[in-house]
């Protein structure tokens, strides 16, 4: 039988998939315990969540988080720094550990066989790391490297000036890493003193993802965990649904100059949605559209038809207070303010003047809920979903939900979040790239005076 | 440990492999073309992955993109080139896989009557942008031009990265995309692999329905490449970039993937750059702090590999500091080898590295994707339990007899990335090397 290539094939019948059961536990101490009983390969994923990350930095010590973060692995307990990475290197596990601006995530995968040595390294590292003034002084100096290295890296200079300035005076003003003269600076005490306050048993979630029920999970986080007591002195950070809005940034364009950059690296955005909004599904179909996927409007336009770039995305960054709508790319530096101004057309055209059409809600909604299982595949994708759950407080039945929740979505519920919540007037154009080659071009943008921002 | 699998070879040629794994309704469709970079000649090298390109800007049938239908349905899907093959993955909803065949197979069949001049020059200026991108507007991008231009004669196809060179890049035509298709893309030179919510039966009898009336043709030969003979030399090099740190590259010749000593030095790169017990972590960065950072590792291609340990000096340390030490790490490990410690450290870590590699069905590295690696260089589809055997017997003997026949001071090229205007911060004796 011969195929017929006059039409594409249809879909078939939607197979029902049933999304992760989580069970919980909360142990004595206050300690949250989430499990999801998952067959696949001998594998265990554990994660470990402290609402505490980036913006939990004191204003004038910016990189502590991460900074505390990193030194959990570098001697605890028993354990020298070596010692850790030994332990950690025979039972074959991967320790992954990320600071973001609302949370610090430690994860472990590891083999099956070794969960109750896994939990017990991973155990010493959050309860009892020891900090020692050498192993400190080491980290602080390859932090200190690592910055001086992203000097030179235009998408991380375009991060940090983006947040500077569209997060003034605010805790999402930086990057987790931090700058130089507060890494310079960091006492021991002062990491000593927020591990204390940021890591205990009552505002600590583990997750753990694997082949085995419940109860031996419990019994086995139990056993490492158990005696973990808060150490009941000083404020925990506090939650940044508290935090006071940010002050507006001073412009709407800034440039970091980077002589004879091959491209220029583009950031625009302003401060949008907290994860806390009913508009959140909306919100990612209009993202859907607008540049959230290889056929979205702008990619279609900067990549597809100009040629101007690899690739153009555009994303709402969600946290607990309002993040950052954005729209990244690298584009080639004889065509920046083309791109910019194409990039700004199609930001302002979605909310009124070519509003999302029926055909482009329906394959926002597709792209987003056809392909939704996908991510439940792995117990580390799983545990991620997990974590986001006691993050942002969502209920168990999110997942189930979220489907219905899309398709439900309107024309008109996308558009008024088009309206509502982008704002061309308010959008920062942040461009990390040649000055010489940008400045003839660069007023017919009508953005007003482009503010130079020194690379650090 | 294995990923099961049936085989099937279509009459055009077209290898069918089809995993089962229905624990989410997914399906992993991935193609495996045997051609990637090291078929380009010189003048017109990174051609393969522009032709890669032109796959997603659609087929006779379907002409307006490739991503359109496919996302609707839910789908993630890319592609990727490197020296040796051309790969395509979509990874669809169970409901989805006719659609996907239907689109892959079409553009196997019928690539060429959709081909504009405006698509090629649209993706030549998106390639551009890509070489950019990643490779001249990122610190320390054109080191890795530098060493295979240094490792390989001119005429070796390995002389050159995939990205290729940009002026070859302009000067590829649009013919040179019809005769690279009619000599490489067809079912005799590819193999499809389904995994995931797929019966097996059923999965050979939709690949026969969707790619068999797709025209075979003669495989073509094997690029011959002559192995390359270690260099009887050091070639010493710098390099300036505009970056803050100094850098190091050391690279030498290596066994080809699969070939005796790849999996052995594998092991070797683990063993010194691995985590921060590694030899080279523990004694440059943890232990003397004159490097910043350290990697090493065993780049395994078709006709013959590279190893590569690269360290960046701490500030205010020399290179020269960090290549002494480098060689003196390699030289210890040649003369003594690895310790019991360090094996078993080592073997848990391959071990738990080949458990992670069954976790996905699709994309980069999923088990489809194996499954296609395995089938076309070995033709051996079933190759991953004896693969994890490689590691798994791999002696302390033999490690140290890898690094002592490979990691020869002698025969390495040495390469010094230094600030624009510090040429004083390379290794002494190295030639000046230009890169664009």
């Amino acid at each position: 039988m011969g195929v017929d290539r006059s039409r594409l094939p249809t879909l078939g019948t939607e197979r029902s998939f049933k999304f992760p059961r989580i069970d919980r536990t909360t142990f004595d101490n206050g300690l949250r315990l989430m499990t999801v009983e998952h067959r696949q390969v001998p594998l265990i994923s554990v994660l470990l969540l402290v609402p505490a990350g980036a913006s939990a930095d004191p204003p004038d010590r910016p990189g502590l988080a991460a900074i505390t973060a990193d030194m959990l692995d570098e001697g605890c307990g028993d354990l020298s720094a070596l010692d850790v990475h030994e332990a950690l290197g025979r039972i074959g596990a991967q320790l992954e550990t990320d600071v973001g601006h609302d949370a610090t995530v430690i994860g472990l995968t590891m083999l099956e066989r070794f969960l109750d040595r896994g939990l017990q390294l991973l155990a010493d590292m959050v309860m009892r790391p020891r900090f020692e003034q050498r192993e400190v002084d080491r980290v602080r100096d390859l932090r200190l490297h690592r910055l001086l290295q992203l000097r030179d890296m235009p998408p991380a200079v375009a991060d940090r000036v983006f947040a500077q300035l569209l997060y003034r005076g605010h805790p999402y003003g930086h990057l987790p890493i931090g700058t130089e003269t507060s890494l310079r600076s960091i006492a021991v005490r002062e990491i000593s003193g927020f591990h204390k306050r940021a890591f205990s048993p009552r505002r600590t979630t583990v997750i753990t993802v694997g082949d085995a029920p419940h109860g031996v999970m419990a019994d086995a986080v139990q056993r490492a965990f158990g005696p973990w007591r808060s150490a009941g002195d000083g404020q925990p950070p506090p939650d940044p649904e508290t935090f006071a809005p940010p002050v507006p940034p001073p412009g709407r364009l800034a440039i970091v100059h980077r002589s004879a950059a091959a491209q220029s690296e583009l950031r625009i955005g302003h401060v949008a949605l907290p994860r806390s909004t009913p508009d959140y599904h909306a919100a990612l179909v209009l993202n859907m559209v607008l540049g959230g996927q290889f056929v979205s409007r702008i990619n279609m336009n900067l990549r597809e038809d100009k040629g101007y770039t690899y690739g153009a995305r555009t994303a709402f960054e969600f946290r607990r207070a309002p993040g950052p709508f954005v729209l990244q790319a690298s584009v080639q530096s004889e065509t920046t303010t083309d791109a910019v101004r194409e990039a700004l057309g199609e930001i302002r055209a979605i909310r009124a003047e070519r509003p999302v059409t029926g055909e482009e809600l329906a394959l926002g909604r597709a792209a987003l809920t056809r392909g939704y299982p996908r991510n439940f595949e792995t117990a580390d994708q799983i545990a991620r979903a997990a974590a986001q759950l006691a993050l942002y407080d969502l209920p168990d039945d999110y997942f189930t939900r979220f489907v219905p929740t899309v398709l439900a979505l309107k024309e008109d519920d996308v558009t008024r979040v088009a309206a509502t919540h982008v704002d061309p007037a308010r959008l920062l154009t942040v461009i990390v790239g040649d000055r010489e080659k940008l400045t003839p071009s660069l007023p017919a943008l009508e953005l007003g005076d482009a503010s130079e921002i020194p690379v650090s | 440990m294995d990923i099961p699998f049936i085989k099937h070879t279509l009459d055009n040629g077209l290898d069918v492999l089809v995993h089962e794994d229905r624990r989410v309704p997914i399906v992993a469709v991935n193609v495996w073309y045997h051609v990637g970079s090291k078929n380009e000649v010189p003048g017109r090298t990174g051609f393969a992955h522009l032709f890669e390109h032109l796959m997603f800007e659609g087929s006779q049938h379907y002409d307006r993109g490739y991503f359109h239908p496919l996302q609707e349905a839910g789908a993630a899907l890319n592609g990727s080139t490197n020296a040796d093959r051309t790969n395509y993955w979509q990874v669809v909803p169970t409901n989805a896989l006719d659609l996907a065949l239907w689109m892959e197979s079409d553009r196997m069949g019928y690539l060429l009557p959709a081909l504009t001049d405006a698509k090629f020059e649209n993706q030549r200026d998106v390639v551009l942008n890509e070489r950019r991108q990643n490779y001249e507007n990122r610190p320390y991008g054109m080191a890795g031009m530098a060493i295979v231009a240094a490792l390989y004669p001119p005429d070796h196809p390995y002389h050159w990265l995939t990205i290729g060179a940009s002026e070859d890049l302009r000067a590829a035509q649009i013919a040179d995309v019809r005769a690279f298709f009619q000599r490489y893309y067809h079912p005799g030179n590819a193999s499809l692999a389904l995994a995931g919510d797929v019966d097996a039966a059923a999965g050979v009898r939709l690949a026969e329905r969707y790619f068999g009336e797709v025209p075979g043709a003669p495989r073509p030969p094997r690029v011959a490449l002559d192995p390359c003979p270690a260099a009887s030399r050091e070639i010493r090099l710098v390099l300036e970039d505009r970056v803050e740190l100094p850098r190091l590259y050391l690279a030498w010749h290596s066994p080809a993937l699969f070939g005796e000593g790849d999996a052995e030095l594998d092991l070797v790169a683990d063993l010194l750059a691995g985590g921060k017990t590694s030899r080279l972590y523990k004694a440059l960065v943890y232990e003397q702090r004159i490097a910043t950072e350290v990697a090493a590792s065993q780049n395994s291609r078709e006709a013959g590999s590279f190893f590569q340990v690269v360290a960046t000096a701490a500030p205010g340390r020399t290179l020269a500091e960090v290549e002494r030490a480098i060689t003196r790490e390699i030289a210890l490990l040649a003369d003594r080898g690895p310790t019991g410690t360090e094996m078993e450290r080592c073997l848990a870590q391959a071990e738990s590295h080949f458990i992670f590699r069954l976790q996905t069905v699709g994309g980069f590295g999923g088990k489809s994707d194996q499954l296609n690696a395995y089938n076309t260089f070995l033709g051996n589809p079933g190759f991953f339990q004896q693969d994890l055997e490689r590691y798994r017997n791999a002696t302390p003997q033999a490690l140290r007899a890898a690094a002592a026949q490979y990691l020869l001071p002698q025969g390495r090229v040495v390469l010094s990335v230094v600030p624009r205007g510090r040429v004083g911060l390379a290794i002494e004796a190295s030639q000046p090397v230009a890169v664009s």
